[in-house]
């Protein structure tokens, strides 16, 4: 498959994410905030970092690039879209996800190795999983304590929407544990915690992270 | 010249780590007096012309379209006749 992953301007984990979707078995194709054609990509990756300086909120001014007016269309015909860190963000902000993300509740940026229960294996970005797997993955974020109001959380549960969920310990006071989440139709799924850079074994905790650019092929091939 | 102004201030369930933080560092300085802070953030908007109600009525969807996520955040929109920098900057030259 062609995955395209987008640079926004003050995106600091789009090369590491075209390198894992590389290493996951798909194509990689730049794509550019300021472009609103998606190059006939099949999926498309919304990485980390600070895009626009994180000024006003996190995730606010990008959800207005010509990009996502693109994605936002194709999200909503289906197309699957992973939005990881800063990503996350971008896809509350721009309501392909309910909720939002707030700074951290002890006031300190984490960066950590972190356990991780995966919770819904029916999306695109996670098929390769088995239901329940725990994995480490790499968490490093300021603004990453997710929040909704109780009828959203309990939707969210009962609708078995809950992808990921922080073990042992809660890193950013996110409500319920929750590391991330994904649509009705779970073709969107935003992730706090960086699967790309639990790639390869040379660097990072291992190569837990692999599932979610692998689960694509799967999908393909199934 | 009249400029609206819009207040966002995060909503009071939302915890505001911000607002904690300046708390914690108050009674450090001495003051003592004060029990709780919010943090929240001040637009200031120029709009050419007089300020109708069609022009509240697109500030306010300004100001719910981007300046401020209503799933954390409450904001409140205000027209002022000077704002405090023009203010400051009278009380300078006087």
């Amino acid at each position: 498959m062609r995955v395209g992953v987008v640079t926004f301007p003050g995106s600091l984990d789009d090369v590491d994410a075209r390198r894992a979707v590389t290493i996951g078995g798909n194509e990689a194709v730049a794509l550019w905030h300021g472009d609103d054609d998606l190059r006939g990509v099949d999926a498309v990756v919304l990485p980390g970092g600070f895009s626009y300086g994180d000024y006003l909120r996190c995730g606010a001014i990008s959800r207005f690039a010509p990009v996502m007016t693109s994605v936002v269309d194709a999200a909503g015909k289906g197309m699957p879209v992973l939005g990881i860190c800063n990503g996350f963000q971008i896809l509350c902000e721009s309501h392909l996800l309910p909720g939002a993300l707030i700074r951290n509740d002890h006031r300190k940026f984490v960066c950590r190795d972190q356990r991780l229960r995966i919770e819904r294996v029916d999306t695109p970005w996670t098929s390769a999983y088995a239901a329940g797997a725990e994995v480490t993955i790499v968490l490093k974020n300021g603004e990453g304590g997710f929040v909704a109001d109780q009828p959203t959380l309990d939707r969210l549960e009962g609708e078995g929407r809950v992808v990921a969920r922080y073990l042992d310990h809660n890193p950013n006071g996110s409500l319920r544990d929750i590391a991330g989440i994904s649509n009705e139709r779970g073709n969107v799924v935003g992730l706090m915690p960086h699967p790309e850079h639990a790639v390869e074994d040379l660097t990072g905790p291992g190569t837990d992270g692999l599932g979610f650019f692998t689960s694509l092929v799967e999908k393909a091939f199934a | 010249m009249a400029r609206v102004v819009v207040d966002v201030m995060p909503k009071p369930e939302i915890l505001d780590p911000q607002g904690k933080a300046v708390l914690g560092a108050l009674p450090r300085l001495g003051f003592d007096l004060v029990t709780d802070v919010r943090q929240g953030k001040r637009f200031e908007l120029q709009v050419d012309g007089e300020i109708t109600d069609e022009v509240l009525a697109e500030i306010e969807k300004v100001a719910e379209t981007l300046l401020s996520n209503p799933v954390i955040e409450d904001f409140e929109v205000h027209v002022e006749e000077h704002s405090v920098a023009e203010v400051a900057h009278e009380a300078g030259r006087a």
